[in-house]
């Protein structure tokens, strides 16, 4: 009796915990818990994404989408895929967490040894991408647990009027 | 009698200085009709990349085999092709830019090697992979463009460093990708960074010493861009004055690109030398009204003295990233009863140029691929006010920023990169590696950090609609622009191409397979798979008697970020699964060379 009830405790254990670790990629778990004018927080004050059931993606995935694209897909290929000598991010993201992300991009990486030698820039001083890197973020976390899709995002939010304010603060008179 | 003597001797000092510049000239001219040797580029200034040798023909090469193989030790996409001097083969690589001289008597034993040490800080500000498109020769010296922008001469024999220059600098995104070109007795190289708002331009070193002789840009005023307002013709009409600064806003121009990172083609008779430039900065078009010029043009220059003596803008106001670099191939044919003397380019917009390489006077434009749609054509009529220029279809047009225009072909990366195309005077006909995708474009307003990538616009590729092959193979008659025959492939077709007397058209394909297919026909006659996708040139040598074909194997540069993960029809809706075959499932890194012949 006392082994089926442990064996039967063990079961349930390993069960809460595995399906507490499918919903959890390289920053924990990504469920959307607050949502600061369209932009959304896990419950560790992570920015995370927002699919709705018919596919609208938030507005902050879908701007991830199109800078994605201008400065990272040269390297990354598209859709955070990979390509011959850069990782496949939509893979990486399922293990490395947003703030080693946000160190990555702003201040480089080097693997540079006798069978390679990939080097990527450091975007620390390049306003288009450090302004979006919220937004590059969420979508990758979002390709990394298959919320959405390869391809540009087919519907999206309005662009929040904080979106804009933001933008106008990081690029300054610039802009 | 003073008279005489005084003409005389003038006649001798000219006839001297002549013989002085025209033999470095002249010997690399008759090293380049040795047809056992590839002694540049293109093996000859014509850059028809086709070889009189016949030993292998339509007949035989079906029993063609590897002959003997060897490993570069570099990962990355493998551009260019070796050179064959004598018995000596002279290898280059992609990121760090190692030369190898092997040799031949010897069974490609190293002679010696070059392992220059550059800043692998150079690597994240090239845009497209870090390959390297080759190495020159001239007066018993190896040129290498290396990508910290480098550019050295070594010695033939030893691999000793004879001299060596800096002709950018990477901190401002500055790099180096294309093959220098020795031309009389100067070394003339390009330089890349359209993605990084680089001012690009062609510079001139004095062969023997690399001291710097004159430098071109692409944009900017008239002592910069090195034209002259009233001799300098843009089909026909001078160019006037400030030809390029009035075509943009403000200072956008000294951000402005195009940049020379393709191939270079020699006429010494008419002494000029032929080569196009790239994309504007950036690629968000209404960032930077006006032509943009001399961005996505055909240079025609003096090699002495760098001035332009006649430029065609092929694609104005450019909103789609279609760069002119592409080989300028030079031939001799008859169009309407009358020789010409022609200079044909493949441009990524999809048209096939024919010219008169003497006056610039446009003969031919015609789509070389079917599919492509962002013009209806170029205006042919001499009289016309818009005479010279691709029509614009509307609805392809990408001007407005923030908004996803769709369905446009080619694809940035064109119909055609890079890879150069073949000419056969045999058959008289062009033989073309081409791209067959199409994409959706955003351009959305950047900001420029020195060093950082400028680029401002988003893309998406796919085949064009109701197709799955990503590439064609074309034979092409460039007299009127048709294309004469056309071999599909599952990807685009990105390894510069080679025509023999043989009968025979070479070309590699992105899955790694060398292909040998009847020049007359298209039909393919052999094919081996090397050990990684193709981005090299083929080339071929006589050694020993023996006839080779070589062709340097290692997938990369754009079809390896662009085509690596398979492509995705935006289109299908949602739910749409899987979509376009991907590179990766044929393919992973590599960096071979290997070198064929029919068996003993």
């Amino acid at each position: 009796m006392k082994t089926l009830f442990g064996a039967a405790m063990a079961a349930l254990i390993i069960a809460l915990c595995w399906s507490s670790l499918a919903a959890a990629d390289g920053s924990g778990d990504p469920a959307a818990v607050k949502d600061e004018d369209g932009k959304y927080f896990d419950k560790e004050g992570n920015p995370t994404y927002k699919v709705q059931a018919d596919g609208t993606v938030d507005w902050h995935t879908y701007s991830g989408f199109r800078r994605y694209h201008s400065d990272c897909h040269v390297c990354h290929g598209p859709d955070g895929m990979g390509s011959t000598y850069a990782p496949a991010l939509k893979d990486s993201l399922k293990t490395l967490n947003y703030s080693d992300f946000l160190a990555v991009v702003a201040g480089g990486r080097r693997n540079v040894n006798s069978a390679q030698e990939n080097v990527m820039p450091a975007f620390g001083t390049n306003a288009n991408v450090m302004c979006y890197l919220d937004d590059i973020f969420v979508y990758l976390r979002a390709r990394a647990d298959d919320a959405v899709g390869r391809g540009r995002p087919e519907k999206h939010a309005e662009k929040p009027a904080a979106a804009s304010a933001a933008e106008d603060t990081c690029f300054g008179a610039k802009h | 009698m003073r008279y005489l003597l005084l003409k005389f001797s003038t006649f001798g000092a000219v006839a001297a200085f002549a013989a002085g510049s025209a033999y470095a000239n002249d010997a690399l001219i008759k090293m380049s009709e040795n047809p056992k040797d590839w002694v540049m580029p293109a093996r000859t200034y014509d850059a028809q990349r086709f070889s009189p040798l016949k030993q292998i023909n339509a007949a035989n090469v079906g029993k063609l085999q590897a002959a003997w193989t060897f490993s570069t030790g570099v990962l990355r996409g493998h551009e260019g092709a070796p050179l064959v001097i004598g018995n000596v083969m002279y290898v280059h690589t992609p990121f760090p830019n190692n030369v190898f001289a092997l040799d031949l008597d010897h069974d490609g034993k190293i002679l010696w090697k070059y392992e220059p040490k550059q800043d692998p800080n150079v690597i994240p500000v090239m845009c497209c992979d870090t390959v390297n498109r080759g190495l020159s020769y001239g007066d018993g010296k190896i040129f290498l463009h290396q990508a910290d922008t480098t550019l050295v001469a070594l010695d033939a024999k030893t691999g000793q460093v004879v001299w060596s220059v800096k002709n950018g600098d990477a901190s401002k995104g500055q790099t180096g990708t294309s093959a220098p070109f020795v031309i009389k007795d100067k070394v003339l190289v390009g330089i890349s960074g359209g993605e990084f708002g680089v001012q690009c331009h062609v510079t001139a070193y004095d062969m023997k010493d690399g001291k710097r002789v004159w430098r071109a840009f692409s944009e900017g005023p008239d002592n910069e861009i090195m034209v002259d307002p009233e001799k300098t013709t843009d089909l026909g009409k001078p160019v006037g004055k400030d030809s390029s600064v009035r075509t943009w806003e403000g200072d956008q121009w000294k951000i402005g690109g195009g940049c020379t990172w393709g191939w270079m083609a020699f006429d010494p008779q008419l002494n000029l030398v032929y080569y196009g430039s790239g994309n504007p900065s950036t690629w968000n078009p209404s960032q930077r009204p006006g032509d943009n010029r001399w961005s996505m043009t055909i240079f025609a220059r003096n090699p002495d003295t760098g001035m332009a003596k006649w430029v065609y803008q092929m694609t104005p106001h450019d909103e789609w990233d279609y760069d002119g670099v592409n080989e300028m191939i030079l031939s001799d044919q008859t169009i309407d009863g009358r020789a010409r003397k022609l200079v044909t380019h493949f441009d990524r917009n999809g048209l096939g140029y024919t010219l008169d390489r003497e006056s610039g006077e446009l003969l031919v434009a015609q789509k070389f691929d079917p599919a492509v749609n962002w013009t209806s054509g170029v205006d042919m009529n001499k009289n016309s006010a818009n005479y010279g220029r691709p029509t614009v279809v509307a609805e392809y047009s990408t001007s407005k920023p923030d908004v996803n225009h769709t369905g446009i072909c080619p694809a940035a990366l064109g119909s055609k990169d890079e890879q150069p195309a073949a000419y056969s005077p045999d058959t008289q006909l062009f033989y073309v590696p081409t791209n067959h995708v199409c994409m959706d474009y955003e351009p959305f307003k950047v900001s420029y950090t020195a060093g950082q990538p400028y680029v401002g616009a988003t893309l998406a590729m796919y085949p064009p609609k109701g197709e799955s092959n990503m590439g064609n193979f074309i034979a092409w008659d460039g007299k009127v622009g048709k294309i004469v025959w056309s071999v599909p492939e599952q990807f685009s077709v990105w390894s510069g191409a080679l025509a023999t007397a043989g009968g025979l058209v070479f070309y590699g394909t992105l899955e790694g397979y060398l292909k040998a297919v009847d020049a007359k026909t298209g039909k393919e006659l052999y094919k081996f798979k090397t050990p990684s996708g193709i981005i090299g040139n083929v080339m071929t040598y006589e050694h020993g008697g023996k006839q080779y074909v070589a062709v340097l194997s290692g997938v990369g540069g754009w079809a390896g970020i662009g085509l690596a993960a398979g492509l995705t029809d935006p289109h299908a809706g949602l739910g749409a699964v899987g979509g376009y075959a991907a590179l990766s499932n044929y393919t992973s890194l590599g960096g071979q060379l290997t070198v064929f012949a029919l068996p003993e």
